[in-house]
């Protein structure tokens, strides 16, 4: 079995640094076994809530609620922030680490701000509308889904963030390459729930 | 402490088996219990309420906590075995799961000291499980317990899925793969895409139960149907999680056992696949009394009985392996046979639960219950044996004893047909299930008795292995390489226990059977793939320890957040939530730890292999 330091003393990283061991392509397999299961997570959230939209016990319903242009600027952060991190991973590619840096820090930023657009909604819906988790049937379903997905976010941030200490602190490695590249396919995988929920939440309880 | 920090797949075996031991002796206990109160009618041994938590920890622990550990027990000891690999892809997270559903399962079993247990059946269908039917905290240690013990189920999934795909020695491609690996990656493939869906049922009833959401309460909207579909699309394709196993152990133990190559292994492999495929389309089939119309349940009867197409492939393929070859009826193979009736007479009792309108006259009778414990006892649990007394002398180095081993054999299987035979003619002439006593002079009392005779009799022969267990402990560990002679698979070509680097050198595979191949070509053992060289081992850790630790104290906290205290300092520490975020804290503070520290490992050098 190929070793991770030994290769990474020669200094010179493969093309490819996250497949270069068995260690990291299995991380990244792996990842994406795991990605599918999050997918069945969040499918079941979604019927769930599908199920439940109009079920508003006359509490706020989603046409009265949702402030659309709020939720495209989140939206649009996070678009963003996933092409950002695209960026990081061609940099990785190149071997250029402080681009690589930089990058994720981008999108560590662009998520930081989506996070706290998303507080703020739920504030607004808490305090002014008096729209909570007890409200209604259609109040928890909102909530579980939309807070699931916040909560991977701020995952995604915190899991980022220490990456990018591990970075500083340990440089491109084959043993740091394929972490990275893996919590870039995380944040993807983020961002397509959240094209969902933009669409199945808010769009759609917008119009009908 | 070696065992609290090991990472070696094979001491992790052994973790499993004595856990999910653990637990199948306590779910025993909570059915001779059942089984004692229904001895006679109008019996006053338990009152209703024991009765129900009995029934509810009963089938919990026994589905998730006892027979589940045993099954990754096996797959533990045996996978990497099999490929031909040194461990696991992610060795690590193997030990992660194991303790995440040690902690889960020890948290469940603590609401029988903290309060109540559980007491709205293993399904917690709603409303039941809602505060109104359910107000002790027995059913959070349902969710929580479970949620965190599922973690582990997941990880584990995952982690055999990567090692299978990734890690197989040279020349095994997928169609040379021993049918136990193929079990194992099908099984993991299922727990993938089914437990996610238990995951967010759980969360849900949660969230309905300590934030008084609404997603159940029709009340507040809510519907108790969700549930019912949340719980069953993720509980059918857990029947096959279980099952799939315990066919792939019958596919070692009766080719071993016949001197046989399996017949029609790829058929066995397809049908495998279209088992498990079939398997995620049928969960309606729980619900046909529950009002989903006369289209869904003509759709959901039909794809139900079209499973019995690749079963009886399967069931065929077994009777053609044993047909002309030199059988010899050991312990195992004995459990083996022992399983194809046994497993065959509850498939056909399913069959007969498919039909929509049988069903409703079967439902809630113990007709049910005996049928899926046709499946589970005399499909899985036989089937588990199997594995046990044929493996176990490669995890320990030491023979069980064949006589002991028949006669847990002949006292086990006795006393199942006892005690479960009866049970179908209980239910067909109306006895319900989950009803913890029954009128006089209904025609139910014989039964009845004969059942709990039988089930006594089972329990002897638990006892039996556990002595078999005991005695053999104590005997040196000298079984050979190969103890049946027969082997076919790689396991059986490196020594009993294996070494915890398992091979020396990568084998070559050349075909199905790899071992069996080399031993008809005249060899004595595989050819190597790779020269002698140092090996990698993972180091050993106590992470994934503290990581379960931290979220069991997580879990506690937000089951008791909000509950009221005596004392002020625990309402303090409880209702702000600073248990739940200590728990946390522990949990991310040790991946934070994982992460900043790397661990490289360590190196058995080529000398110090060639001096064992
Ligand atoms: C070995 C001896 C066993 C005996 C004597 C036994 C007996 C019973 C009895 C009396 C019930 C209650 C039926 C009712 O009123 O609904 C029951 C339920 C159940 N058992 Fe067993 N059982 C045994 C083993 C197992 C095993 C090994 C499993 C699973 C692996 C299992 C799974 C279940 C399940 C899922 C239920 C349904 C519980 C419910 O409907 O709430 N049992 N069993
Ligand atoms: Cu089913």
């Amino acid at each position: 079995m190929t070793t991770a330091h030994a290769e990474a003393a020669d200094g010179t990283l493969p093309h490819e640094p996250e497949k270069a061991t068995l260690e990291g392509r299995n991380k990244v397999l792996a990842f994406w076994l795991f990605l599918g299961g999050e997918a069945v997570l969040f499918g079941t959230l979604f019927a769930t809530f599908l199920a439940l939209r109009n079920q508003t016990n006359e509490g706020p319903s989603a046409a009265e609620l949702f402030h659309l242009p709020l939720v495209a600027a989140a939206t649009l952060l996070l678009l963003v922030s996933s092409l950002t991190s695209v960026f990081a991973i061609q940099a990785m590619h190149r071997g250029n680490v402080a681009q690589l840096r930089n990058w994720l820090l981008v999108t560590v930023l662009l998520g930081l701000a989506f996070l706290i657009l998303e507080i703020y909604e739920f504030s607004v819906y808490v305090r002014h509308e008096e729209f909570g988790m007890t409200t209604s049937a259609f109040s928890s379903a909102f909530y579980t889904l939309v807070g699931f997905h916040g909560a991977h976010v701020a995952f995604g941030i915190l899991w980022i963030a220490v990456l990018i200490g591990q970075l500083l602190h340990k440089g491109l490695t084959v043993v740091t390459a394929p972490k990275i590249y893996v919590s870039a396919m995380y944040w993807h995988f983020i961002d397509v729930v959240w094209v969902f929920i933009f669409t199945v939440v808010y769009l759609l309880g917008k119009v009908g | 402490m070696d065992w609290i920090t090991t990472v070696d797949h094979k001491k992790i075996a052994i973790l499993y088996l004595w856990a999910g031991g653990l637990f199948f002796g306590i779910g025993g206990l909570e059915a001779i219990l059942i089984r004692i109160q229904l001895i006679k009618p109008m019996n006053t041994f338990l009152d209703a309420q024991t009765f129900n938590e009995l029934i509810t920890m009963h089938g919990t622990t026994m589905i998730f906590l006892g027979v589940m550990p045993v099954i990754f027990a096996l797959m533990n000891a045996v996978i990497p075995l099999q490929i031909g690999a040194r461990d696991v892809a992610f060795p690590f997270l193997n030990s992660l799961g194991f303790w995440t559903f040690l902690f889960g399962g020890l948290l469940l079993n603590l609401s029988w000291v903290m309060g109540g247990a559980p007491d709205a059946g293993w399904t917690a269908y709603t409303p039941l499980s809602g505060k109104g039917y359910s107000a002790s905290h027995g059913v959070d240690f349902y969710t929580i317990g479970l949620q965190i013990a599922g973690l582990g189920t997941l990880i584990g999934g995952i982690n055999f899925l990567a090692t299978i795909i990734t890690m197989r020695a040279p020349g095994m491609s997928f169609m040379r793969m021993p049918m136990f690996a193929w079990a194992t990656f099908i099984t993991s493939a299922i727990i993938l895409f089914a437990f996610p869906a238990v995951t967010v049922g759980l969360v849900l009833l949660t969230f309905d139960r300590i934030l008084d959401a609404n997603f159940f309460d029709v009340a507040g909207g809510g519907n108790p149907v969700l549930w019912q579909h949340i719980f069953w699309i993720f509980g059918h394709p857990e029947v096959y999680i279980l099952i799939l196993p315990a066919f792939g152990i019958i596919s070692e133990v009766i080719p071993t056992f016949s001197r046989k190559r399996l017949f029609g292994y790829s058929s066995m492999v397809f049908a495998t696949i279209l088992i498990a495929f079939l398997g995620f389309m049928v969960w309606a089939h729980h619900m046909f009394t529950t009002g989903l119309g006369p289209v869904a349940n003509a759709l959901f009867s039909v794809s139900t009985m079209l499973i019995a197409v690749p079963t009886g492939i399967k069931i065929f393929n077994w009777l053609f392996t044993m047909w002309g070859g030199q059988v010899r009826f050991t312990t195992p193979n004995l459990f083996a046979a022992g399983f194809i009736p046994t497993f065959t007479m509850g498939g056909v009792t399913g069959v007969m639960l498919a039909s929509a309108p049988a069903d409703f006259q079967f439902h809630d009778t113990y007709f049910v219950v005996a049928h899926f414990h046709y499946v589970i006892v005399g499909g899985l649990v036989l089937g588990l044996f199997a594995g046990l007394h044929y493996w176990w002398p490669k995890m320990f180095g030491r023979m069980l004893s064949e006589s002991l081993g028949k006669w847990t054999f002949w006292t086990f299987i006795i006393g199942f047909h006892l005690t479960f035979f009866v049970q179908h003619f209980l239910g067909l002439m109306g006895m319900q299930r989950r009803v913890f006593t029954y009128l006089p002079n209904q025609q139910f009392d014989t039964l009845n008795l004969v059942s709990t005779v039988g089930a006594f009799l089972m329990g002897v022969g638990m006892i039996i292995f556990l002595v078999n267990v005991f005695l053999t402990s104590r005997r040196p560990a000298d079984a050979p390489d190969d103890p049946w002679e027969d082997g076919r698979t790689l396991e059986w070509t490196i020594p009993s226990p294996p070494p915890e680097y398992n091979f020396k050198q990568t084998p070559l595979v050349r075909g199905l059977d790899a071992f069996w191949k080399e031993k008809m070509a005249g060899h004595k053992g595989m050819t190597p793939a790779e020269p002698v060289g140092p090996i990698h081992m993972p180091s050993a850790t106590i992470l994934p320890f503290l990581m379960s630790v931290g979220i069991f104290i997580a879990g506690l906290g937000f089951m008791f957040s909000r509950d009221e205290f005596s004392s002020s300092i625990m309402s303090f520490l409880f209702n702000n939530y600073i248990v739940t975020a200590l728990g946390l804290l522990i949990t991310f503070g040790s991946m934070l730890m994982r992460s900043l520290f790397d661990d490289h490992g360590w190196h058995i050098e080529p000398e110090e292999l060639e001096g064992r």
